[in-house]
């Protein structure tokens, strides 16, 4: 296995970035709540581990919409739960 | 607001027998229920100490009435252990996967680790499966031998050993494998899998079977007075006989035969009680030859108790009829029988406001004689929730009593609200609110413009109808759910309810072209409408006397600043566009609301494309909206009665000069089919890019009779004229297209299978009529015949395999769509869209960050879009805006 892919190059591949702790906090304030409500992704989600999200980070993604233009959407990454 | 609670886990596992002794209440012995004066034996297996389902017999384990006790287990101990068929793979797999000797693991804890990972790492969870171990190998621990396991359906397991170069199979009884799993180290089932803290696998072997409480197999008095047992019941007797036989047999010292015999025939009855719908054992029998219902039928399937009974029930205040149409009722009104609304009540509390008007609800009693009579009341509920029944005995005296804080339940009457229902219930607009009208007759009356939405038609359908009992029940039907507040799609953000059929004929009929008609002749169309006064005529005739034209009465129902220009479906789409001088009369213009140009048609007022519809409701509101699909269905059915419509087999006749052109067209198609074959069979076809010499035949044939078909239908069409009903429906977009028309005047055309010619049949050719080896139109299913003309017997058969496939698509379609809808219900069922215009769960887990990302309600939408900017544009500027 000689080259490795970053897949974040793939143009069907929205951005992912990972927010920090402040950013955290007013999203979950705005939505009014936990950690644990948001939608989830897992550690070894290839966009994930491309931008080095630990468990535990919560993943900014700003698709483009075919209804709204721009969607962020947020995402927690969490452990892949064996089978 | 409470947060909900939230489960941390569920514990599944299986019963020992010492749990199942301890929640019995009584252990079973006897076969028989009641003795000859209808009284429980006692151990028998309607034990008073099982639980009651008499009336007037009390509990022996509880001391509570029939409708109180719950029921209490019992259990018999049986002679022998038997195994449990809902676990005879894990009975296999274990097995398996340890030695028959000392019933360990066939692994070394280095392989098990291999596969589960060290303990309380990362990745453990892992475990151990079937495929891990090799097969017939030495065990790891003891050294000894493995032996193949056979499993043979239902219940039995065998070893295979090789004796003098033949394989010898040796039967396992229940109880020589319940001795090899109560050897299974614990630890060995926790890297397997299995929690022997709750599910020990020898307990998967039944030594002493649980007897359910009585109350949950009740037996029935037949009419004749004689008790008929549970289907459960009629299994248990079974059980028990044969268990005291094999009991007798044993303590007798009975042959070993016999033994294994009983044994075997002890395992069926258990094995049939738990499932009789297992494979390889025939199921057990009513004596009528019904197969027994048992534990798991009742359990499993659509009418099981996870389906059937809790995740859908059936519901009182409820009725169902046939429907019949009354273009009358206003498209929000439903029509109901008075033998329905009589008998269907709405609970109505008593207060100092409306004490007369229950009074005289209750003293008009339970019977209405007419529609016209006024409402009455079925029953009053005193405040101490004691109900009473209304009879012309009491009513006089209930009357008296009532005052506030009593509840009258009264009878349905006009405007009440209600939920009417035709299932498949595929979208929301399957359920609609709708306001009641009682009417004579025994069928619902609905009005044809509100069909589409429930996919309703009258040949026989049949809905129902609920009736919302409490205030906000009825609010929240009102605003959420009634019919004018669902003319909009969520679907495509257009409108699904509107004109159908006949009234789009009829409004097409009544604004093609011009026409003038004198007062009379309005004040017909519009007597219907709510008006004060007509417009300023058109014209005077020749006496003088004042004319107005069609378009002035179809804009009397629009309202008056309404703008829009389109297209009607009637249009051509010509290259350039004449707009208002459009021949024919397709270009639409409203100015003001008055129609200056155009024929209103599908596209207009269409149940699905309703254009003006649309524009009405976004400009105006659902109200008005409602009362234009009333006003203009009304309008177009006068519309079509001014002349009226109809359609017979004379209407699709052609003359000779036609007749004499399709058949041109026709033996000039087949002619032209046989010239190409002829090169084909030449070898001078040249074949198209990426296809085979065979394929490019078939293409050119399929093209050359298509186009032939087409032309016949162009020859039709020239002779059917706009007097023909048939072209009417057709270009006005009510019912049927030109291809219909052409099916029935010209010809036929090519039939197909798989969008290809007819190929299948006999060797070579598809029927005996033909040469082998013919690859002409007629042998392949081209029809030249039409329905008018009739069909031959080969073209007959051919378009029956035709029709066939047809058939078969919509069966495998409806199927699979069905099973596709209930799993997305299932997935999406309580998601909602909060307040902040997220979509959770109830959990309040967040699913969308906007609701379909941009936060727009498909059903208010513009076909999707959250603002309908060239409908704006186009109604200021009073201009087609491209």
């Amino acid at each position: 296995m000689g080259t490795s892919l970053d897949v974040r190059n793939h143009e069907m591949v929205p951005d992912h970035q990972i927010m920090d702790e402040e950013e955290v906090a007013d999203l979950l304030a705005t939505y009014h709540i936990t950690l644990e409500q948001l939608p989830k992704i897992y550690h070894d989600d290839p966009a994930a581990k491309a931008i080095g999200g630990e468990v535990g980070n919560v993943i900014r993604i700003i698709r483009d919409s075919r209804t709204a233009g721009r969607a962020e959407a947020y995402r927690l990454v969490v452990k892949r739960p064996k089978k | 607001m409470t947060s909900p609670k939230r489960v941390g886990r569920i514990e599944f596992g299986l019963f020992s027998p010492k749990e199942i002794r301890k929640m019995s209440v009584r252990k079973i012995i006897w076969a028989d229920t009641y003795d000859d004066d209808g009284f429980p034996y006692p151990q028998g297996l309607m034990d008073l100490n099982l639980g009651v389902i008499d009336p007037g017999l009390r509990c022996k384990t509880c001391d509570q009435k029939a409708a109180d006790c719950p029921g209490h287990f019992g259990h018999i101990e049986l002679a022998k252990p038997v195994i449990h068929v809902g676990y005879t793979r894990l009975i296999r797999k274990l097995l398996r996967v340890t030695c028959r000797s000392c019933s360990r693991l066939l692994m070394t804890s280095e392989e098990v680790e291999k596969i589960i990972g060290p303990e309380d790492s990362e990745l453990a969870g892992e475990f151990v499966s079937e495929k891990d171990i090799k097969k017939e190998r030495v065990c790891p621990h003891c050294g000894e031998q493995q032996l193949k396991i056979n499993f043979e359906k239902p219940t039995t397991f065998s070893e295979v050993f090789v004796e003098e170069g033949r394989k010898v199979e040796h039967k396992l009884t229940p109880a020589d494998i319940r001795a090899r799993l109560e050897r299974i180290p614990d630890d060995d089932l926790r890297a397997l899998g299995v929690n022997p803290d709750v599910a020990r696998p020898e307990w998967t072997i039944l030594t002493v079977l649980p007897v359910p409480p009585v109350t949950m197999r009740p037996s029935i008095i037949l009419e004749n007075g004689q008790r008929s047992e549970d289907d459960l019941t009629h299994k248990l007797v079974d059980i028990i006989r044969i268990n005291q036989r094999f009991k007798e047999n044993q303590d007798a010292g009975a042959p070993q035969l016999i033994i294994e015999d009983l044994w075997e025939l002890l395992q069926y009855h258990v094995t049939t009680y738990l499932d009789n719908e297992v494979a390889g054992c025939p199921p057990a029998r009513h004596r009528s030859g019904r197969p027994l219902k048992t534990l798991s039928q009742r359990l499993k399937g659509k009418e099981g108790r996870f389906r059937g009974s809790l995740s859908g029930k059936r519901v009182n205040f409820s009725a169902r009829t046939v429907i019949s149409p009354d273009p009358n009722l206003s498209i929000g009104e439903v029509g109901i029988p008075l033998a329905i609304a009589n008998e269907m009540t709405l609970p109505i509390r008593v207060t100092q406001f409306n004490l007369e008007e229950m009074r005289q609800y209750v003293l008009n009693g339970p019977e209405r004689p007419t529609t016209r009579s006024p409402c009455g009341a079925n029953y009053a509920i005193r405040p101490d929730n004691r109900r009473m029944r209304l009879s012309d005995a009491n009513l006089e005296t209930v009357a008296e009593m009532i005052e506030p804080g009593w509840t009258v339940e009264r009878q349905l009457k006009d405007n009440d609200i209600v939920l009417f229902n035709r299932q498949p219930s595929l979208h929301r607009m399957s359920i609609m609110a709708h306001r009641v009208v009682v009417m004579d007759g025994k069928t619902f009356r609905l009005n044809p413009a509100v069909c589409p939405p429930y996919n309703a038609d009258f040949d026989g359908d049949e809905m129902n109808l609920h009736i919302p009992q409490t205030e906000e029940a009825r609010a929240e039907a009102e605003i959420l759910v009634s019919v004018s507040s669902n003319i909009l799609s969520p679907r495509t953000g257009g409108p699904i309810i509107g004109g159908i059929h006949d009234h789009i004929s009829g409004i097409f009929l009544l604004t093609h072209r011009i026409q003038h008609f004198t007062r009379e002749g309005v004040l017909y169309l519009t007597q219907h409408l709510d008006l004060e006064h007509l417009p300023e005529p058109d014209r005077m005739d020749e006496n003088g006397n004042p004319l107005w034209t069609n378009k002035q009465v179809f804009s009397l129902v629009l309202p008056d600043n309404l703008n829009m220009v389109f297209r009607a479906s009637s249009c051509q789409n010509c290259e350039t566009c004449k707009q208002e001088m459009c021949e024919n009369d397709a270009f639409i213009r409203i100015v003001n609301g008055e129609l200056v140009s155009g024929t209103i048609d599908k596209k207009g007022i269409g149940a699905f494309d309703g254009q003006i519809l649309h524009r009405i409701i976004r400009q105006h509101g659902m109200k008005r909206a409602a009362r234009f699909i009333d006003d203009v269905t009304k309008l177009s059915i006068r519309g079509i009665m001014l002349e009226g419509f109809s359609f017979g087999i004379d209407d699709e006749d052609l003359t000779k000069t036609e007749y004499g052109q399709i058949d041109e067209v026709l033996k000039g198609a087949i002619s032209d089919v046989e010239r190409r074959i002829k090169i084909y069979n030449e070898g001078q076809l040249e074949p198209m890019p990426g296809r085979t010499l065979e394929e490019t035949l078939e293409m050119q044939i399929m093209q050359v009779l298509g186009k032939a078909r087409d032309r016949t239908g162009e020859i039709a069409g020239r002779h059917l004229g706009m007097d023909n009903s048939a072209v009417v429906m057709a270009v006005s977009g009510a019912r049927g297209s030109m291809l219909n028309l052409t099916q029935m005047a010209g010809c036929l055309g090519q039939q197909s299978v798989r969008g290809e010619r007819i190929m299948r049949g006999y060797e070579d050719r598809t029927l005996p009529h033909f040469r082998r080896n013919d690859r002409g139109a007629e042998a392949h299913g081209f029809i030249a015949n039409s329905y008018k003309s009739g069909l031959s017997p080969t073209e007959f058969f051919f378009h029956a395999i035709g029709g066939r496939e047809g058939l078969v698509d919509t069966a495998v379609r409806t199927s699979q769509s069905g099973y596709l809808q209930r799993r997305m219900i299932n997935a999406l069922q309580d998601l909602k869209v909060a307040y902040d215009g997220t979509v959770r769960t109830t959990g309040g887990r967040i699913i969308q960050f906007r609701y379909g990302e941009d936060g727009t309600d498909p059903a208010r939408s513009s076909y999707g879009a959250p603002v309908d900017v060239k409908g704006i544009v186009e109604s200021v500027l009073k201009e087609e805006v491209k």
